[in-house]
This record gives structure tokens, sequence and C-alpha cells, in this order.
């Protein structure tokens, strides 16, 4: 059977793309990514074009993060642990919550589970 | 637009042409379910061919997102308006319409009562299943089941037979795990089994549902994780027809009794996968909405003769 609309190949441009998303975190191990943050930075993940960014944020305990989203369409913050979840937010709306205790916190879209992101909370090493 | 008649004269019109009308097919699809093999012709093509008169025809409609404001386009109501009234123009008025979910964009009371309003007036009775879309309120999906799921089981899931067609209503867009896709759940497959179990093998079978029923695109997450158990389940039929939504395109794949098939929105049209950076709205320019939006109408043929009909023109 031949289909009407073959599904186009990923071009090279969007899997470039994709190799940019930072692994960093993991690569480098926690306590490098959290010293990059300073004390007052806004601890803020985007939501664009269906992804959090930075896919993974360290922070100290105590540490507000907040997330934006700057899509067109809906999306939703849930903790896999059930900790937290946002109501749904809509274009440029946010969420925000406090981490108190240290740990890693891996989150998702409820309505696009293709969407993932991590908070690793962690005392800063000096 | 092109001209159909130009690209398929009549009596001419193979299968393969058929499928590739759908690639440019403004608004319209037709569909028959004869033979265990449906087939497509671009609407108004069908719509002049000659011979007898189809038994019944239903449409089916999707993400109509009412509520959706963005640049994309700032009416999604005005055109669910316009696809209404296409419909009520039909010459040969559909026994039943099935929306296919994200019938809102914010599941917001308004939003649910101006869809409500709008389709009303087409006329005809409406069978719904949810998309994510519709299940946002705080009780995620009460008002949604209260206004348009009434007497359906679990999160809106449900069945019904029309003139010798069994047709399945699924959701599968509760309870998505992270990392996942489209999920049906266990307590929905095994009401699936237990629905379909009595049905002679012959009995033709429309299943519809929100996300796509087979992986479209997982990376985008336009696909069902245990969709591949819904056709398990119906691989001793000999015609069964899957109809989805949320991908804002029209897709089609055979897979041999099965047709999946996606039909556009009515609000705004989305990549093709792989082609953007995400699978969001679609700005296209104006003059080019309304060419990426639209309705799919089903035309149910009932045949004894398998090959006979797969080369008869479909009735209209
Ligand atoms: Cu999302």
């Amino acid at each position: 059977m031949s289909t009407p609309h073959p599904l186009p190949r990923r071009s090279p441009r969007w899997l470039a793309a994709a190799v940019t998303v930072p692994i960093l975190t993991l690569a480098t191990g926690q306590g490098a990514l959290a010293s990059e943050r300073t004390g007052t930075d806004p601890a803020i993940i985007r939501i664009d074009n269906f992804t959090f960014g930075p896919e993974t944020l360290t922070v100290a305990p105590g540490t507000t993060v907040t997330w934006v989203n700057g899509d067109d369409i809906p999306h939703t913050v849930v903790a896999q642990n059930k900790l937290f979840r946002s109501k749904t937010l809509d274009t440029d709306d946010r969420y925000s919550f406090t981490f108190e205790t240290a740990g890693e916190y891996a989150y998702f879209c409820s309505l696009h589970p293709h969407m993932t992101g991590k908070v690793v909370v962690t005392k800063p090493t000096d | 637009m092109h001209n159909p008649e130009s690209l398929h004269p009549p009596g001419a019109l193979s299968r393969r042409g058929a499928l590739e009308c759908m690639t440019w097919a403004g608004t319209g699809l037709l569909w028959s379910l004869g033979g265990g093999l449906p087939r497509a012709l671009a609407l108004p093509r069908a719509l002049a061919a000659e011979g007898s008169p189809a038994p019944f025809t239903f449409l089916q409609i999707s993400d109509s997102h009412v509520g959706f404001n963005k640049p994309a386009n700032p009416d999604a109501s005005g055109t669910l308006r316009e696809a209404v009234a296409q419909i009520r123009q039909l010459p040969e008025k559909p026994a039943f319409i099935i929306h296919t979910g994200d019938i809102s964009h914010l599941s917001k009371d308004q939003e649910f009562d101006d869809a409500d309003q709008i389709l009303r007036d087409t006329g005809v009775p409406l069978f719904f299943v949810p998309g994510e879309h519709d299940l946002l309120d705080d009780e995620q999906g009460r008002s949604y089941r209260d206004r348009f799921g009434r007497g359906t089981r679990g999160a809106g899931w449900y069945s019904f037979d029309q003139q010798g067609v069994h047709f399945i209503g699924l959701v599968n867009v509760v309870d998505l795990k992270a990392g996942g896709l489209g999920n049906l759940g266990a307590d929905q497959l095994e009401w699936l089994e237990r629905d379909v179990a009595g049905l002679s093998s012959s009995t033709p079978v429309v299943v519809f549902a929100h996300i796509p029923l087979w992986t479209v695109y997982p990376e985008w997450g336009w696909g069902t994780q245990d969709g591949a158990r819904v056709l398990a389940c119906l691989r001793r039929f000999g015609s069964v027809t899957v109809l989805n939504g949320h991908i804002h395109q029209i897709i089609q794949k055979v897979e041999g009794s099965v047709t999946f098939h996606t039909a556009r929105s009515t609000a705004f049209p989305q990549p093709a996968p792989g082609t953007a950076p995400s699978p969001g709205p679609m700005k296209v320019p104006a003059g080019a909405l309304r060419t990426l939006l639209g309705i799919t109408r089903v035309n149910v043929i009932r045949g004894s003769e398998p090959l006979a009909i797969i080369d008869t023109p479909l009735a209209g």
C-alpha cells in the first residue's frame, strides 16, 4: 500500500537543533552547574516549542523556580512524584514552586507527556 | 485549488489516484467501507459520480479549539461556523457527526457553550470523544463529561451501532505518563475486548479517538502507547476504519484490513511531522488558512462482491 503522505525525514537542521539541548548537567555533575547560578538569579524555566529549557535546572534548597509558557498552546508542569502540579498555563502564564528539600524532581507536561524536565535541588559546593 | 475532474477523468479514478486526491482536496473526503477495503475520493469528484445512493453518510469533524485566538487563527469560532455552514449545504444530510476531540481550547464553560451552540446548528446528532484540551477544568474532565459525554463509560468511551456498522469511541488523552504517548489504559482495553466479543468478523468497525492510535511521530507525541492492543483486538474484522484528530492535518495509512485516517482541524493547521521545531499552531498566509482546515465526510456502502466494489465508483 502506498501512502499519499510519506512521512518526511527529519531534516538535518532539526537534528542539529535537537542535539544542542544541554545534556551538560549530567556530564559535568550537579555542583558545577549549580555554581553557575548566583543567589540573585531568578530561577526561570522557559517553555518554548514544546520544550522545557533548561531541561535540567540545578538550584539550592529554598529556591523558587518559575515556569513561563511562551507557546501558543497550553502546557502544564506536573511532578512525577505528585509533589506539585500547575494549573493549565496558557500563553505567558507562569507557575512557581519552592523547592525546600534536596533531591531530584522529574516533571512533565500532562497534556504533552513527551515534554519532560528535571529540577535538581542540591546544596551549592564551595 | 485544483479541479479534480481535470486530474481524474470519470471512470479512470484508480485507488492510487483517489488517495492522491486527499493531499489537496479542500474540505471533504468521501469514504466507502465496502468489501473490507475502505477507499477515499475527493468530495467534489465523488458527489459528481454516478451510481446508487449510499445507505448512509456520516461526518468527522475535529479539533475545533473554540476559544483559540492566537495568530494562527484569531477566530476559531468563526471557522467552526464556516464548517457548520458547509455541512448544512451538503446535498445529502449526514446521519450524524463524530467530533474527535479538542472541542474547546481551554475547557472553559464559555468555550464549551459556544461550541455546543455552533455545532447544534448542524441539525444532526453529534458523538464526541475528548481531546486533551477538553479535560483542563479543575475536575479534569467533569465539565466535558457533563456536557458531551453523558451515558459514556470511564473517561468517556462507548460504542454504538448504526445500520450494521459498529462504532467505537475511545479516550486516549487521560492519565498520560511522563515520556509517553497517548494512553488508553487497562480498564478501557478490557471493556473493548468485551464490547467486540460478540460481533461477527464481517461487521464493519469504525474506531475513533483523539490522538492517532498508530504511531505517526513519537518525537511529537503523535501516537498511542497501547494503541496496538486495540488493533490486536480488531484484527479478525474484515473492515476496520480508524478515525483520529489531534495532528491537524490529513495523514492516511492502510495496513491489511485497517485504514487509519486523521482529519483536519477546523481551527488551525499544524506542521507536517519533523518539518518545524515543534508541533505548535502553524501560521500561514491569510488566504491559505481555509485550504488547510476542513471536515471529513464518510460514506458507508455495504457490498457482497469485494472485487466489484473496489472498482465501482462510490455513490454520492
Ligand atoms: Cu504541553
